[in-house]
This record gives C-alpha cells, structure tokens and sequence, in this order.
C-alpha cells in the first residue's frame, strides 16, 4: 500500500482533524519538517536558559535562605521564605503553561510529524526532574535539545542532550569525578557510572550492542569532566576530568582529556553499526508496529549508515517502505497522544488549550493522564515510557481511557460534534461498522463520542 | 455477586437484540468465582531500580565491610540483627515483626542474569524466572504458577497498579487493578462499548475485565468499609511514615486478599541509588516498611498464612562510588514477611567481601538464586512439587536445599 494521506496524519502525526488537512505525500511531511517551526512560534515554550525561575535564580535564592538560616534572624527568614513560596508557584505555572503548550501544539500543528517526533525523541533520551523544584525545566530541556534536532543529523542531538545540565543532573554525570583526577581529592569523590551505561544502553547501540563492563567503566572515566555549574549551566570541569586515554568499543581516544575528545567518542557511538540498527528498530518500534517488519527496520538502518545518520533520510526510508503503510498490526497510542489526537479531532481550538486554566490542564488533562499510566514528564525510569499494546491496553489503563472520553470531552468542548459526523472527522472516510452503527445508536452526543474516542478503531493507528 | 450477574443477564438480553454476537463475547460469559485451591497468601513485591542489599542489611560483622562503605555504613544507627548483620535505620519500624519472628532476610542472592547489568533486562529476567532472555519464554513465572493449579480463577491472582507486571503477564486469566480506577457506564454505554471492541480481543479483553472488577469492587464496598476504618484505627498502622501510591496499593491487595484473591504482586520503584544514597535509599526501604506494615494491619488475622517475598534485579556495587551512592552490581538481598515466615534470621551462603571474594571484583558474589527461595515458598505454601517448580515455573532451576524460610 503507497502513501496514504489520512493514515499519514493518523500514524506519522497527531491524528486527523477537521481544521488541518491530512499530509499530501511523504515529500510535503519531510519538506515541512525541514521549514520553519511553526508551531513552537505560535505555542511558545522557554529553552531552558529563560525559563523562570532560571536554575541560578533557584541556585541564588537558596543561597539567601541558608544564609539567613545561619543567621538567624527570624523577619529575615521569613522574607526570604515567603520569596520561595512565589518562586516554586511561579515554577510549577510554568511547568503547566509548558503542559499546556505541549497538547496545543499536538491539537493545532499542521506539521504534526514534528511533534510525533519530539516527543518520540525526548522519551528516547527521556530525563526527569530529580527534585521537584525543576520539574517545570523538563521540557524546557526538550525544546533546547531535543526539538531543533529531529529531523537533523543524529550525533548533533546526541551531543546537545549529553551536555544539557538536565540530563547530567538526572543520570548523575554532574557528580561523577575521574578517581585519579584533581578534584577526586585523594579518593574522597570518584566515578559514577550511570549516565555512561544508560549511554550505551539505551541511548545508542542498545542492551544487545557489543559493549561490555569494561566499556562501560571506560565511558564513564571518558565522560568525567561533564558537569553542571548551577549559575552558569553546563559547564566542562577538567579538574574533574579522569587523567589518561580510554578504550570504547575498541578504540582509543586521546591522552588529552577535553570537551573534544568527548565529542569524539560521542561521534563515533552516533554512527557506529550498532546504533543504526538500534535507532531504526526504536523509530519503526514507535511509529509504526510494536514488532517491525525487519526489512523495513534493516532499510531504515542501512540509510542511518549511508547518511552517518541523517535523520530526515531515515525517516525518507521510513515513509517510502511498504511496511510502514500496513494497516495489520500497527500500535495503539499512547495516553497523550490519544488526549491530543481526541482533541484535534474533536475540533477543539489549540490556543483555547493553552490559555486553559491551571484547574482545567489538571483535572481534564493531567489527571487522566496518570490514571491511563503516563504522568506527564514522570516516566518510572531512564527507558521511558512502554511501547508494547498490551503495557497500555490493560483494564485499568481502558477504564481510564474509556471515563475520559465519555466525560472529558463534554467538559471541555462548548459544541460536541455530532457523533455521526465525529465518525467520519475522528476515523477517516470508511469506518469500521461496528463504531458507524454505535455512534448512531448512542443515547446521548456525550456518550456518542465517548464511544467512538474509546473504539479500538480510534485508539489503534 | 448476585447483581452482577443480574446486569450480565440484561446485557445478554438487550445485546442480542441490538444484534451484536452476544455468544463470542467474554463480557456477556457468566464467569464462575470458584473458591481458591488452597488458603495461603503470598505477595510479591518488585522493588525496581536495584536495591542495595548491602545497605538495607548491612553484614557489619563482615571485617571488609566498613572499609568499603567509608560513608554508606551506618555504625550504630543500624539496628543490630544477629551480631553479624544490622537492619538499615529506615526498616526501623518493621523490628517488631523482626522481635515476633515475622520477618526475615536473605543475602548474597541474585536471578542468573550477570555482567551488563541493565536495570530493564535485569527486571524481565527476574519476572520472566528465566535463566536468560531470549529464550521464547514470554511470560511470567506467578502465572506459570497459576497455570499448573487447576480450580484457579481470574480473581485468584491479581497485579495492582497501572503498569503491566510481567510477573503475572501469561496464559492464565488473572486480574489487574490500579486502586484509583473508576469505571460507571451506563447499560447502553456497556453494549456498544462491546460492539466497537468486538473485533479487537486486546480491547475486548480489558474493557470487559474492567468493567467486571469495577462492578465487584462497588459490590464488595459495604463490606469494606467498616474493615477499612478498623485498619485505620490498627496499631500497626502507626509505623506507617508516608501516604502516597504505596499505602493506597497495599490496602487494595490487602482488600483482595481478605476475600478471594491468593496472590498479589505489585512494585515498588525508588531504588537505583547512584548518588547520595542515603536520601533516597532511606525514602525507598521507608516506603517498603511502610508497604508491608500497611499490609499487616489490612490483612488482618489473614497475615497469619500469609508470605511478603520481595525481590530487586540485582544488587548495586559493593564499594560505595565516587558519589556517595552504589553503581549496578550482581549479588543482593531478599525480605520475608508475613505470619507464614520463620523469621527474625538472615539467611545466606556469605561469600565475604574480601577483594578476592567478589564477583568480578566489584560486586556482592551471589551464592544463591533468588528463584530457589521463591520456589521453596510456592511449594510450602501451596504444595506445589519440587519436579512443577523447576520445570514449569522456573525452568532449568535447581531448588537445592531447603533454606527453611516458612515455618
């Protein structure tokens, strides 16, 4: 099966809507992701340097309490503490508005193969806040190192993700000190190798790459030096810089410990053999069946090679192979994309999103979303979140999706769309009977749409 | 249980009517609730993220120990065990079940997995009781268990909690459960909610589940309530630190547990302790005291027959890093709780934490598999045979010697 515009905008993109048209052909979805970001203009989110409270902000005000904690002075303390209640209220509005601009993007973009991929792309190097006074830094994270890089070449993202203060915080890299460096003390700090594994693992050549604990342990000692610097951001420290050459996957890099020669390991990992094979399974794993056809993930991998990995090239091969166009199999969406993509077709007004109040973002939106197993930015662990049907489709994950879509949508849309022509906006031109016949058949509009949002045929793509 | 099949039975009325294939669909089968085959309780916990067995029961009488835990090792602080292992501070409160016998270690224990030490692989092999990925074996060894017994029904196993738990994943019907679900439909929402699932077994299968255990749990409610408010007002319950998923998920698998359901699973996460690990790792094991405190008091007079196994996918580092915190490892450490459990002992193979004794140079060398002391328990409490456990369940697993963990 060739291209296929509304399956196009319903797997490749946010669903379909009866705002935006579907994508003409794969060349209009490639040359739209090579032309301005539009949607970021119009739904704006902060890189992370200018979202307030700034980390020197936080770093500055937490200073000025222990100071005058140490002090002991009680008005001051509390003048003080009072500044730090206005501070984490104003982070955590901004961590919604950031929340909000996320789902209006996915609502209102008419290149919705871009926000599919950031957000395919920042759960593949998925961090979270470790305290919750950064919480609302996340996504800043992802407009700064993840967005501008998706349809680029892989080891530019691999390098803006591995030097974000929000990663080296998260997989503790901004702690980790060379044991026979100078600021290693005489053995009183040292190596931590969680960033270094994770690296590997899950962020390159995969967990059946050919690495070992020696390369692992090497990485680690490569990567010393990395840090964060909480006024100045990221920040390369040599004092923490292990002395010495390392050996990764068999090759050496420089006696000459620097940013430079981290980049070059950094360099290397992003096109070796491994990781082509890994980052085109992850892509088709994503975006167009739980268990890809391998001879789409092997074309997928043999363009990442040929390219020294261009992402628009892959993604190229992606949409041009007749595997990715099956309409057996394929994946159900995740919770978010499920939210966005009732939205979109629902017809709900993208910037009405983003302006909603704090209230609504939660109870409609955030809310559900743990219920359904995704809390927003709260993935359990460094792999993110699951891909496999069954991880989401299970009863309490469908209660959830099924109480959203018969109560949500009443709540948050002033005029439901008649659930005859829902049918047709929501699945495309030739529905399964089975939803035709229940839209029809339902007792209420409300309950009309709950059960087409919760059909199969609408949570499927 | 009268009322729900009284709704089936309307169902099963209107839908015909409205001409969908009534007969094919498991929301429209009467499902008969047999009773359990046996009368034991085991729970299993998940602790995901890798414990660092070496800290919760910390093997101060080991002379190598100190040395490798300048920061990490809590002296004092530490409630003695048995003169050679001491109890982390934060597990503090569970000494008195510790004092009664109802509480019980293992060290220096670990699944087969070895070497790369990926957290997510290393949770698969431990749900999947395999020696290896990649061996076809695609499900999880609580529902191989399930598979053997007959006169098991769905309610006999539960997992609790939104994640899908391999452990329990399977042939075998089981319930799942997140504490906070809610599901009201009307009867027409019912009926077409079954037809645009009709064709799709994955959706069919959940939101028929889901609806079935929604109408329980609303039936079971009344009962419920004056049992909650007695937990609420339990001693035990005093221990209890924390709100939170944790308490919320074991007062459920304890409600499920006082009725019908046998086995419980659920996980906990909070345990790759990289950096500074006193700060978190004092928040996971208060949060695991909590969870087992909380199920003590819920369960009732029913903790008397029932085991709490706790299991993590390996064990971190046995010298403390660079960053006050523990790097992945290999050899761990297993809690035992319940009124089932032989407790207040540690049991363990010690290997020693001298240089030459580690795996690999830097880990805990386990002596035994976390796989046999699961096995031993299944087959205490539920007569399950020695040949079932290491064929069916844990394929290719020797059980060795008893280590004697029920009483």
């Amino acid at each position: 099966m060739p291209f296929d515009p509304d399956l196009g905008a319903i797997r490749f993109g946010t669903g379909l809507s009866p705002a935006v048209p579907p994508p003409a052909d794969a060349a209009s979805m490639l040359s739209a992701l090579a032309g301005p970001d539009r949607a970021a203009a119009r739904w704006p989110i902060p890189v992370f340097a200018q979202a307030e409270p700034t980390m020197p902000d936080m770093a500055k005000l937490a200073k000025e309490r222990r100071n005058a904690e140490k002090a002991g002075i009680a008005e001051d303390i509390a003048a003080v503490q009072a500044r730090y209640v206005v501070q984490r209220d104003a982070a955590r509005a901004l961590g919604l508005a950031n929340f909000g601009a996320t789902v209006a993007r996915g609502i209102g973009a008419e290149d919705a193969f871009r926000e599919r991929l950031t957000w395919f792309w920042a759960d593949h190097f998925t961090v979270r806040a470790k305290q919750g006074i950064i919480a609302h830094l996340v996504t800043p994270y992802v407009e700064e190192a993840i967005r501008p890089h998706v349809g680029g070449r892989f080891a530019d993202m691999l390098k803006a993700v591995v030097t974000h203060p929000m990663m080296l915080l998260y997989l503790d890299q901004s702690a980790s000190v060379g044991p026979d460096s100078r600021a290693a003390r005489g053995g009183r700090k040292g190596l931590n190798e969680n960033l270094a594994r994770e690296l590997l693992e899950l962020h390159t050549v995969g967990v059946n790459g050919p690495y070992t604990q020696d390369d692992v342990r090497q990485m680690a000692e490569l990567l010393t030096g990395l840090t964060v610097d909480r006024m100045d951001g990221f920040a390369y420290n040599p004092r923490q810089a292990e002395p010495g050459a390392e050996t990764v996957l068999g090759v050496t890099y420089s006696d000459q410990s620097s940013l430079e020669t981290i980049f070059a390991a950094l360099d290397d990992l992003a096109v070796n053999p491994a990781t082509a094979q890994f980052i085109a399974g992850q892509i088709a794993g994503h975006f167009v069946a739980d268990e890809p056809d391998p001879a789409l993930v092997a074309a997928m991998a043999a363009t990442f090679s040929q390219t020294g990995g261009d992402l628009a090239a892959v993604y190229a091969t992606m949409l041009d192979h007749p595997a990715s166009w099956l309409t057996e199999g394929g994946k159900v969406k995740q919770p978010l994309r499920f939210v966005v993509s009732a939205l979109r077709a629902l017809g709900v007004d993208a910037d009405e999103v983003a302006g909603a109040t704090p209230q609504t973002l939660r109870q409609r939106l955030q809310q559900p979303l743990v219920l359904m197993g995704q809390t927003w930015e709260k993935p359990v662990g460094p792999d993110g979140w699951a891909e496999a049907a069954g991880a989401w489709i299970t009863p309490q994950g469908m209660a959830a999706r099924i109480n959203w879509a018969m109560s949500a949508p009443g709540r948050l849309v002033k005029d439901l769309p008649d659930p005859r022509d829902l049918v047709l906006t929501a699945l495309g031109p030739t529905p399964p009977d089975p939803v035709v016949f229940a839209a029809r058949a339902a007792e209420s509009k409300v309950e009309g749409v709950g059960v087409i949002l919760s059909s199969a045929a609408f949570q499927r793509s | 249980m009268a009322l729900i099949g009284m709704n089936r039975r309307k169902f099963l009325l209107t839908g015909a009517a409205l001409g969908c294939s009534a007969a094919a669909s498991p929301l429209l089968t009467p499902v008969a609730f047999a009773s359990a085959p046996w009368d034991n309780r085991l729970i299993a916990l998940i602790l995901r993220g890798a414990m660092d067995g070496l800290d919760a029961v910390q093997p101060y009488g080991d002379a190598a120990y100190a040395g490798l835990r300048p920061t990490l090792a809590a002296g004092e602080a530490a409630a003695d065990l048995d003169g050679f292992y001491s109890l982390h501070p934060a597990l503090a409160p569970l000494m008195p079940l510790w004092a009664k016998g109802e509480l019980a270690f293992s060290h220096a224990v670990s699944t087969p997995y070895r070497d790369k030490r990926s957290h997510f692989d290393g949770q698969d092999i431990l749900e999947a009781g395999v020696a290896a990925l990649g061996t076809g074996v695609r499900d999880g060894w609580l529902n191989r268990l399930m598979q053997t017994v007959p006169g098991v029904s769905a309610e006999t196993a539960y997992a609790i909690g939104r994640e899908q738990l391999l452990i329990l994943k399977g042939q075998a019907d089981v319930s799942q459960w997140a504490p906070d679900t809610k599901l009201e439909l009307s009867p027409q929402a019912k009926r077409l909610l079954d037809m645009v699932f009709h064709d799709d077994p994955l959706f069919q299968q959940a939101s028929s589940e889901a609806i079935t255990i929604a109408e329980q749990i609303a039936a079971d409610a009344g009962g419920d309530a004056t049992l909650d408010s007695d937990m609420a007002a339990s001693p035990m319950m005093a221990g209890v630190q924390m709100t939170g998923d944790h308490v919320k998920l074991a007062e459920f698998a304890a409600a499920r547990l006082r009725g019908d359901t046998r086995i419980a699973s659920f996980s906990i996460p909070g345990w790759d302790t990289h950096n500074a690990q006193s700060g978190p790792l004092g928040r996971a094991l208060g949060t695991l005291s909590d969870t087992i405190l909380t199920l003590k008091a819920g369960l009732g007079d029913v903790w008397g027959k029932t085991a709490v196994v706790c299991m993590t996918e390996f064990g971190r580092t046995a010298r403390e890093n660079g960053t006050r915190g523990t790097d992945h490892g290999t050899g761990g450490a297993m809690v035992f709780a319940g009124g089932a459990i032989r407790g207040g002992r540690v049991v363990a193979d010690w290997p020693g934490l001298a240089d030459g004794d580690l795996y690999a140079g830097r880990d805990l060398m386990p002596t035994r598999d976390v796989r046999a002391h699961a096995g031993w328990i299944m087959r205490g409490m539920f007569g399950v045979d020695s040949g079932v456990v290491e064929r069916a369940i844990f394929p290719g697993l020797d059980l060795g010697a008893d280590p004697g963990l029920l009483l």
